[in-house]
């Protein structure tokens, strides 16, 4: 029998995952229960990530080595994958800031943490996050940014979205190279979160996930 | 000069370009003209107080103050990023008004906005400029991507130039499109045969990017009479220019415009053999880059900015394999030929300090910006000079006294035994400038000797 496909995608073994999946397909294995080991997987080098055990490096190649398991599994799947049940959590780079590294970090970890992540991209207008937010009622908004230029459009986005009358039931929270509690207070945040995993606990505290 | 450049040692080269730095000529190559004996002085002045700091023989008058802004000076004279970067008058306009208003004792020139329309004759795709991809009033900023195929490591590893004309410039300018299509240089030995090497000259696409090539040509000549004019007057007026040039550490090069982060990231799992040797074969050429900037430029000091190796972005095993051995043996190369290597360490870089330790004393000048500063000092401080760690964030949204007792706490940690120069720690669009002042003025009142 193949090796755990599990452990071995947390170990981050490609050509041996890939095999296993391989293997697994050809023996008429079902593509869902491929998928929710990857998915389990996932949650491992999530969890080794928060412990500083695995870096970003670790992350971007188990997000590479899951995007060949999804072309091995794609053409057998015969029903739609689920959506995610956890938390609706909105993610944007703020307006006219085109940094995105940081921010995807938050979405990985977010997302093999259960929640379901709304992620608009950079250089996201203010109005497009309340629009966001009006659709989806997600009671949580991550704003990044890299530059000091950054503070403001966090700060306009935040005012935009009390306009909007949309401020009690939303939680912000904002991250990024040169934030700090101070710029938290300036912007009118809920909070700062200093990395990802800080992230991931505010948008388990605000969305009364354990 | 008594000795030939070639005979001097490492230690008289590194003196030769101080001396040259201190001594500076106007264009027609003749010593420059200040506007006073008293700028003059305060020109030396300056110097000595910045190269005191940076040797770590002995210790400078006071703590120097240097401010190194990215756009802050044109938010600050009231012009935006796009009108610095297409109006070279205007930029000049805001950076000295900047120099003179806050008098620090080295600034980086103006040279951080660049010829907007120069950018725009070649189609510059890998930045996204004012009024090019982000509002007028927004910095330009880095459109990363994989300009570099993950199966271009030979190519790159075996000609490096000829890989950077075929595969990497087109792919970063738009009108550099023709030369993919040029012939191998090297092919072109003989009476016989030889015409057929010229056939891509030819060619409309070849001829559409030469004349692409001759208009940008001449719009960075009109742009670079603008800066060597401003930097002959902030000179002459006493104002010493920090760095020469830059060149960068070899995993940067690849990670920052070339692969990207992800593709260098993923990479280093791969083909972990090919990004070593890439990196081996880009080290001469880094050295090679600042060591001739310095010379040209008669100044000790080049600018390396540093990006993939900050905390988090690698495993402590992952720096010391892939980032740190090329990064040591660019600043070594460097070194040799008496030129000050400046890492720029910008966010966080506490877990890299005692590795990055590992240099000889006197020889380097570290930007640190949240890294722990207590930490540098008694690691990298030990061997080299360090400045910065003043936050962005509290240069806009603090109070002037807070970062007056942010600057003298810095001072307490890290001026003792000198090597310390008071900065802020990343480069920064905005900031109040009463905290700017305050900075400076805190260097100033607490930064005695």
């Amino acid at each position: 029998m193949a090796k755990d496909l599990c452990k071995t995608l947390a170990d981050l073994k490609e050509d041996e995952v890939l095999a296993i999946v391989q293997e697994k397909l050809n023996a008429g294995a079902d593509p869902m229960g491929i998928l929710a080991d990857a998915s389990r997987a996932m949650e491992i080098v999530g969890n080794r990530f928060s412990k500083s055990e695995y870096f970003i490096p670790d992350l971007v190649y188990s997000g590479e080595i899951l995007k060949k398991i999804n072309e091995l599994v794609k053409p057998k799947l015969t029903e739609e994958v689920g959506t995610k049940k956890g938390g609706k959590v909105i993610i944007g780079t703020v307006a006219g800031d085109i940094h995105d590294i940081g921010k995807d970090i938050v979405v990985f970890m977010l997302d093999v943490n259960g929640f379901d992540v709304i992620d608009l991209g950079v250089d996201v207008p203010a109005q497009k996050f309340v629009d966001k937010i009006k659709e989806t009622s997600a009671p949580v908004v991550g704003l990044s940014g890299f530059l000091t230029l950054a503070y403001d459009s966090m700060k306009q986005t935040i005012e935009a979205i009390k306009a909007a009358g949309l401020r009690d039931n939303t939680k912000v929270m904002i991250g990024g190279g040169q934030m700090s509690d101070e710029i938290k207070k300036y912007t009118g945040a809920d909070a700062f979160g200093k990395d990802a995993m800080v992230g991931v606990s505010l948008a388990r505290e605000w969305t009364g996930t354990k | 000069m008594a000795k030939e450049w070639v005979e001097m040692t490492s230690e008289e080269k590194h003196e030769a370009l101080f001396a040259r730095w201190m001594a500076p000529k106007d264009p027609e190559g003749n010593d420059l003209k200040f506007q006073s004996p008293q700028a003059e002085e305060a020109f030396k002045e300056r110097i000595t107080r910045i190269k005191d700091a940076i040797q770590m023989k002995k210790l400078p008058d006071r703590v120097p103050v240097f401010v190194t802004p990215s756009f802050f000076p044109a938010y600050y004279a009231g012009i935006t990023p796009q009108e610095a970067m297409y109006d070279y008058d205007k930029c000049c306009m805001a950076f000295k008004k900047f120099i003179m208003d806050f008098e620090p004792d080295g600034n980086l020139g103006a040279l951080v906005p660049g010829p907007g329309k120069f950018f725009e004759i070649l189609d510059y795709k890998l930045y996204s400029w004012p009024g090019h991809g982000v509002a007028p009033e927004q910095s330009y900023q880095c459109n990363e991507g994989e300009y570099m195929k993950a199966d271009e490591y030979d190519a790159l590893i075996e000609d490096p130039s000829n890989y950077f004309t075929h595969s990497y410039l087109p792919r970063v300018f738009g009108k550099l499109d023709g030369f993919q299509m040029l012939p191998a240089l090297t092919g072109i030995l003989e009476m016989y045969g030889v015409a057929v090497n010229f056939i891509p000259f030819g060619l409309p696409p070849v001829q559409a990017t030469y004349k692409a090539l001759f208009d940008a040509g001449a719009e960075a000549l009109k742009w670079m009479g603008a800066m060597g004019a401003f930097n002959g007057e902030v000179t002459a007026a006493g104002f010493p220019i920090i760095a020469a040039g830059f060149t960068k550490a070899p995993f940067d090069v690849i990670g920052d415009t070339l692969r990207g982060t992800r593709g260098i990231m993923v990479d280093m799992y791969r083909q972990p053999d090919k990004l070593l040797e890439a990196m081996d074969r880009l080290t001469p050429i880094m050295i090679k880059m600042g060591v001739s900037t310095a010379m040209m430029a008669g100044h000790p000091i080049i600018f390396m900015p540093l990006h993939k190796g900050a905390d988090g972005f690698l495993s402590d095993e992952q720096f010391k394999k892939f980032y740190w051995p090329t990064f040591k043996k660019v600043m070594m190369g460097l070194i040799a030929e008496g030129v000050v290597p400046m890492p720029a360490a910008e966010g966080h870089w506490t877990t890299r300090l005692e590795v990055m330790s590992d240099l000889p004393k006197g020889k380097t000048l570290w930007m640190i910006d949240q890294s722990d500063i207590a930490k540098a000092k008694k690691t990298i401080g030990k061997v080299g000079c360090l400045f910065g760690n003043v936050p962005s964030d509290l240069l806009v949204v603090g109070t002037p006294q807070q970062v007056k007792d942010y600057v003298k706490n810095l001072i307490d940690t890290c001026a003792k035994g000198g090597g310390y120069i008071v900065s802020n720690g990343a480069f920064f669009d905005q900031a109040k400038p009463e905290n700017v002042h305050a900075m400076v003025d805190a260097a100033r009142e607490y930064g005695v000797y």
